[in-house]
């Protein structure tokens, strides 16, 4: 019988384009010490440390963990690097809830960040290598085509992503750690900004930026230390190949099927109704209607509904990215556990400005690749 | 803890370069050949776990390919540590442990061909205050090497007997890299690599892969005769800065065989992951693994080094001398970083 888990601390940094201010061991010691805090605990009782980050490329430096394991207060203690593209800070987020599901160790730190400023992401995958297709667009580049893909098969009306781009900047404007604060943002903002792959203006498009986020997971008995747990009701992670005849890349199975396999554990059957508020990995302004329907919020090719009609905005029944989501601060391997912390936050009452009325069930979501790795859990207040 | 086991291992011959191949190209024969010893159908593997680094391929996300190699449709439950693959058969261990699922599919694989693996591997030193200096993988191992002669009593001697007896073991493994019948004083009159290592006390550069199918329960006792039970895994790190650290010691090593329950029981065999042949001696001397044990029958990473695959390969060759019934009990080790700074231990039993 698997050992019940669930996060008693959240800390992140403040994210930023360049956070010149911090070395990395400096970046990731601020979130660090944040959820430490929050969890009322000190660094000698943590048993374990888990960190994620996206390619190693993007600031220059090979398995970091290891210079990194000082700051962490790792010596002498297990610590694992995961990495699994863009999911990797929601998958990071699911290998430590497995240590404490597991029965492995009681208290773990869970840690991902970037320091994008350290070097570039889009130069590090726009190298060419044998055996492989050169990647000379970047990621908007890369997914353009599929979100016009969607567009083709929806027919949603042309405005949408900009709704979006609009939306999750506003909110960004109620939350203190976000990267991009854009006071007065509006409709008319997006459509002027300079046209990069077709649909997507730079306003559709996430920032870089350096950040970190940490997480405090326990089992049950260490949670009564705080006052408000966000226990983990279940967790999903699915993978495909990036490239197959037939491939749907709009709404691609492997993040279906996660979504699937995590509201049936959490005993879910009516995403829309029991989740009061979702944190999704959205870098690109229409991924919000595309992932809703992924997601099974919404039925195929009615996403760009929910937006339309204001379902994910913050007052709406359904709110997508109350945080400014990733469209607004983007430190890419947090991106994701920035998203899964943010879920916590949320049930456990501690989002501030950005708190949605009453949450108590929350989703977090991250993926990565072509759109191939699938990673997502659902928080409650509730013990399970 | 629940019952895993390892029930299944295969992995490709390390070669000085495998030009004519992808990663992909070298994991799928591999991978296959793993499933196929467990006689587990692939679509029941309940979790994927990989272990490969970008920095050796130069490219960013280099594991996303090779889940061409795997056959991940329909989509399967996966995951991928930047660490050597005896990090992935820890996760999937832990996975395990929930319950929900009882088979794992782990796979470590590198070309360390593609660059020059002692030059790259300054790009995992302390980027502020330790890289810039540009010491490389051999340079820093041989100050560790010196630090061990100087501190334990160990002589040149000692290094070339390690490397004497990985060298002969090698001859009986097919998929080693390097082998052959030397003296120690033949050895000792090489010329130093850097004092004190010479070139044989050195890993070869590899490329390879590796791949290992773990089981649970009922399930490993109905596919495999005699399943290589994992009585303890643990896995420890030490400080970064090798100023902070007494480099002839490994207590992180003997922290983690400590935890992983080596003391429980007598050991047969031991798969070290030494690349450099000083090392082999201090990480014995961290676990406390005396005469009586047999190290590294396989030859070691002194013979075959694909890095990233080469942990997980310890604990393959480990495993198998339990399956195949030629030991009881054995320990697979793995080591990263520089100078061993971080070491799992994976303890093994037959039932």
């Amino acid at each position: 019988m698997a050992e019940r888990c669930a996060v008693i601390g959240v800390g992140q940094t403040k994210h930023g384009a360049k956070r010149t201010d911090v070395s990395m061991a400096g970046l990731v010691r601020e979130a660090a010490l944040r959820a430490l805090e929050d969890a009322d605990m000190t660094w000698k009782e943590i048993d374990a440390v888990v960190i994620g980050k996206a390619p190693d490329m993007f600031e220059g430096v090979m398995m970091p963990e290891l210079f990194l394991a000082d700051a962490l207060g790792a010596v002498g203690k297990p610590i694992m690097r995961v990495h699994t593209a863009g999911s990797v800070g929601g998958s990071t987020a699911i290998v430590a809830s497995h240590l404490i599901h597991g029965g492995v160790f009681e208290r773990v730190l869970t840690l991902a960040y970037q320091k994008q400023s350290e070097s570039e992401a889009t130069w590090a995958l726009t190298i060419r290598i044998p055996f492989s297709l050169p990647l000379v667009a970047g990621a908007g580049g890369y997914f353009a085509p599929t979100i016009r893909q969607y567009i083709k098969r929806s027919g949603a009306p042309d405005d949408i992503g900009t709704m979006v781009a609009v939306k999750d900047r506003l909110n960004a404007l109620r939350n203190p750690y976000a990267h991009l604060r854009m006071e007065g943002i509006t409709a008319e903002t997006v459509k002027q900004s300079p046209m990069l792959w077709d649909p997507l203006r730079y306003l559709d498009a996430c920032p870089s930026s350096d950040g970190a986020c940490a997480m405090i997971l326990t089992d049950e008995k260490n949670t009564a230390r705080v006052k408000s747990p966000a226990w983990v009701f279940a967790t999903a992670m699915r993978s495909e190949p990036i490239t197959f005849p037939g491939r749907d890349e709009v709404s691609p199975r492997a993040g279906r099927d996660a979504a699937a396999e995590l509201y049936r554990e959490a005993g879910i059957t009516n995403p829309r109704q029991e989740i009061d508020v979702a944190e999704v990995y959205v870098p690109f302004s229409w991924y919000e209607p595309m992932w809703m329907e992924n997601l099974g919020f919404a039925a195929k090719n009615e996403g760009w509904k929910m937006t339309a009609e204001g379902a994910t905005a913050f007052d709406g029944d359904m709110p997508v990215n109350p945080s400014g989501g990733v469209l607004s601060s983007n430190p890419i391997g947090a991106s994701g556990m920035i998203r899964f912390a943010e879920a916590a936050m949320q049930v456990r009452g501690q989002a501030g400005e950005h708190q949605v009325d009453g949450a108590k069930v929350a989703l977090g979501h991250a993926y990565g690749g072509g759109s191939q790795y699938f990673a997502m859990w659902v928080v409650g207040s509730e013990r399970n | 803890m629940r019952d895993v086991a390892v029930v299944a291992f295969a992995q490709s011959p390390s070669v000085r370069q495998d030009a004519e191949r992808s990663e992909v190209e070298i994991l799928t024969p591999v991978i296959a050949e793993a499933i196929d010893r467990s006689g587990l159908p692939r679509r029941d593997i309940g979790f994927t776990c990989s272990g490969s680094c970008d920095y050796l391929a130069g490219v960013p996300f280099s594991f996303v390919q090779a889940l061409d190699a795997v056959g991940a449709w329909p989509p399967i439950r996966e995951s991928h540590v930047e660490m050597d693959g005896a990090w992935a058969l820890y996760e999937a261990w832990v996975r395990l442990q929930i319950g929900d699922v009882d088979s794992a599919l782990v796979y470590g694989f590198g070309k360390s061909s593609a660059g020059d693996p002692r030059d790259v591997s300054v790009a995992q030193l302390d980027p502020y205050y330790v890289a810039p200096l540009w010491p490389d993988a051999v340079s820093l191992a041989a100050l560790q090497a010196r630090a061990l002669l100087e501190s334990d009593g160990y002589t040149e001697r000692d290094l070339a007997a390690v490397v004497v007896r990985n060298l002969r073991n090698a001859g009986a493994n097919p998929n080693a890299q390097v082998q052959g019948e030397f003296e120690q004083d033949e050895l000792l009159e090489a010329p130093y690599e850097v004092s004190p290592l010479r070139k044989h006390d050195c890993p070869p550069v590899s490329d390879g892969a590796a791949a290992i199918v773990l089981a649970a329960g009922d399930l490993a006792r109905a596919v495999c005769e005699r399943p290589a039970w994992i009585t303890g895994i643990d896995h420890r790190i030490e400080a970064h800065s090798l100023g902070a650290r007494d480099l002839a010691k490994s207590p992180s090593a003997a922290l983690a065989a400590e935890k992983a329950g080596i003391r429980r029981g007598l050991v047969d065999v031991a798969e070290l992951h030494a690349p450099f042949s000083h090392q082999e001696i201090i990480l014995r001397e961290a676990m406390r693994l005396g005469d009586d044990v047999t190290i590294n029958p396989s030859g070691g990473a002194l013979t075959a080094n694909p890095i990233m695959a080469a942990g997980l390969i310890r604990i393959g060759e480990a495993a198998t001398r339990v399956m195949d019934g030629s030991a009881t009990r054995v320990l697979g080790h793995a080591t990263s970083g520089p100078c061993l700074q971080q070491n799992l231990v994976c303890v093994m039993e037959a039932r």
